[in-house]
């Protein structure tokens, strides 16, 4: 059995790393009461809120938090009509936070995910680790069986090529839970009790060419290195589709990565997950994707992106493109992705002009 | 063929077992983090007696254990999983650092328990230590190849790289054959002989030899004809020779040894 940590009485942390340069996108419907419990650790930052549902219900923020708050109406009314690739009744709508941050790094959250407690009893500042994770190079060519290697106490091993000590640079922090594990619905169904009780103390990179199931509940990312591919895509209202908007996110950011020689990290930090959204519901939003991914791994696996293809943006409207070529047929809901995609990029650089020569 | 470390290939060759489990001299069993010793053999023996899954990342790692699954998005198609063919363990108080780090880091102690086994991906390479390994013998036993030795090879690990040639061949070939292997749990806990900066006074060839082997390995491509283990150890020794031969004559003799090795597992493991 697990618990969340309590975390009444932990001084706020006065030396946030990256105070002035992260922010934390949280997506919500009901209610910020979590942040309470997060205060200590996340109060220095500036918090994006992306209000999903109805817009004339006001969502309060606990007092002490620098944040900047949009509802659908502020969506529709920055993006106009390039607002169709937000989400509706989605938490896949966190994106549009993504795209409005002026900062270089992200960190995500769901509000039903608490603090957890590492086996000492201590409570894990979650931010924290996902900031060393970025800081910190990853290992994508060569996997280190020792898992990462510039952790204190760590190092390469024995056999590890000298040449590929240098790492390259992170891109995404993949952050895990405690207490109630991201399962599909229909293995929620067959283990509806059961509950993720062991914590794995390690940071690894994922290796080059393999491909992972993205969990948006505990994320960060540097946003210059990959933003635009942190679409997560149409899902909720008027979709047929639903808890697959990480997921496709997941993959086209772990492709693009591969391509750009970028690194994505798995493990470390730990957040204890606190509800468990009704598996019947879940089935209902899952059911298509659990037929559609059998074709969308093996397209994603032997996706080439072309040498022309530098940058981020580049590399999705490529992606975007054998989407529409290669996915279309499996259904139409992926033609309108495709061109969502396109869209997200074109707001993406609308609103994020390019400033470097 | 059989000297130093290289020994235990002996014995590996005349087993008559599904399963082996090789550990260095100087390790003993570790303790876990609530202080009760590890059973390291009946670990591996778990870790081979369940699937593998190389195809697709599973970020809880071991779906097989108990507390713990596939995660939401994980393919269904890939859950049944493939034959794990080898079990790469893991090494408390003296980690498996080479001669320069170890020189550099005397104090360090690998204190970190890391409680999983995961499947080390589809093409993605490894350095696998020879220190606490298993493996399925009926599966993949000819893949395991004594055949790098680097000159000045030495007694102690720090001057070795024998069974990290052997496990680029292994992880090679069972990512061909559809197999996986798995890294993690066990630990054991390691006491090393020897003096780190006394192996630095000897010209490190090891380290040169695994710079020309990465893009090799990474480069090679099987023949789809290869289909059993041990033809794959001949195509592999014939591309070392091919490609690896002119870099460096312990390649060579690599090559030639990986080519005698399968003969000689034939003949002795024979019906009959």
């Amino acid at each position: 059995m697990v618990e969340p940590a309590n975390t009444v009485g932990i001084p706020l942390n006065h030396t946030a790393l990256l105070k002035d340069e992260l922010d934390i996108v949280i997506p919500t419907i009901r209610n910020l009461d979590f942040l309470e419990m997060w205060r200590p650790f996340l109060q220095p930052y500036h918090l994006i809120i992306v209000q999903d549902g109805d817009p004339s219900k006001t969502i309060a923020v606990p007092e002490g938090f620098d944040y900047e708050l949009y509802n659908r109406n502020d969506i529709n009314r920055i993006l106009g009509p390039k607002a169709s690739c937000i989400s509706f009744k989605d938490s896949a709508c966190r994106c549009f936070g993504y795209m409005v941050s002026k900062k270089k790094y992200i960190f995500t959250i769901d509000d039903d995910c608490f603090v957890a407690k590492d086996p000492a009893g201590k409570a894990v500042n979650a931010l924290e680790q996902h900031i060393k994770n970025l800081l910190c190079p990853s290992s994508p060519f060569f996997f280190n069986t020792l898992y990462d290697p510039y952790r204190e106490g760590a190092d390469f091993v024995r056999g590890y090529p000298f040449s590929l000590r240098e790492g390259v640079s992170t891109a995404v922090s993949h952050g895990l839970w405690l207490n109630i594990p991201d399962y599909d619905a229909p293995t929620q169904l067959v283990k509806p009790k059961e509950r993720n009780t062991r914590y794995v103390d390690a940071v690894m990179t994922i290796p080059k060419g393999t491909l992972f199931p993205m969990c948006g509940m505990n994320l960060a990312f540097d946003r210059d290195l990959i933003g635009p591919a942190m679409y997560f895509g149409l899902m909720g209202d008027g979709q047929p589709i639903g808890r697959y908007d990480d997921m496709w996110a997941g993959w086209c950011v772990k492709v693009i990565c591969d391509h750009l020689g970028l690194g994505v990290k798995t493990g470390l930090p730990y957040i204890y997950h606190s509800k468990a959204s009704n598996p019947f519901v879940n089935l209902k939003k899952e059911y298509k994707g659990i037929f559609w991914q059998e074709d969308i791994i093996p397209f994603f696996q032997s996706a080439k992106l072309s040498k022309e293809a530098v940058t981020v943006q580049q590399c999705y409207i490529e992606l975007s493109k054998m989407v529409k070529e290669k996915l279309s047929a499996i259904d139409p809901y992926f033609d309108k992705l495709a061109d969502a995609m396109v869209t997200w990029i074109e707001a993406w650089d609308e609103l994020n002009p390019a400033t470097k020569a | 063929m059989f000297s130093g470390y290289s020994c235990r290939y002996f014995g590996y060759l005349v087993s008559k077992k599904k399963y082996i489990v090789s550990i260095d001299d100087d390790c003993v069993p570790a303790k876990d983090p609530k202080g009760v010793l590890v059973d390291a053999v009946s670990q591996h023996v778990t870790n081979l007696e369940n699937p593998a899954t190389p195809l697709f990342f599973n970020t809880l790692y071991d779906p097989y254990c108990e507390g713990a699954d596939f995660v939401r998005g994980y393919p269904f198609s890939l859950r049944s999983g493939v034959p794990c063919a080898a079990s790469c363990g893991l090494w408390l108080n003296l980690a498996d650092l080479d001669a320069p780090t170890q020189a550099l880091k005397t104090e360090q102690r690998n204190t970190s328990y890391v409680d999983a086994v995961m499947t080390v991906p589809l093409k993605a390479m490894l350095p696998i230590s020879g220190i606490n390994i298993a493996f399925n013998r009926e599966l993949v036993g000819p893949a395991l190849v004594p055949a790098l030795r680097i000159a000045g090879e030495g007694k102690v690990r720090w001057e070795t790289l024998e069974d990290v040639w052997c496990g680029m061949c292994l992880k090679h070939i069972s990512d061909h054959l559809g197999y996986g292997v798995k890294t993690g749990l066990p630990y054991v806990w390691r006491n090393e002989r020897g003096d780190a900066v006394e192996s630095l006074r000897k010209k490190w060839e090891g380290m040169k030899l695994m710079e020309k082997s990465v893009p090799f390995f990474e480069a090679l491509k099987l023949p789809e004809s290869a289909v059993s283990v041990e033809d794959c150890v001949v195509e592999l020794a014939k591309a070392v020779k091919e490609q690896l031969g002119s870099d460096d004559p312990a390649f060579t003799q690599a090559a030639d040894a990986m080519v005698k090795w399968v003969q000689l597992w034939n003949s002795v493991n024979s019906s009959g």
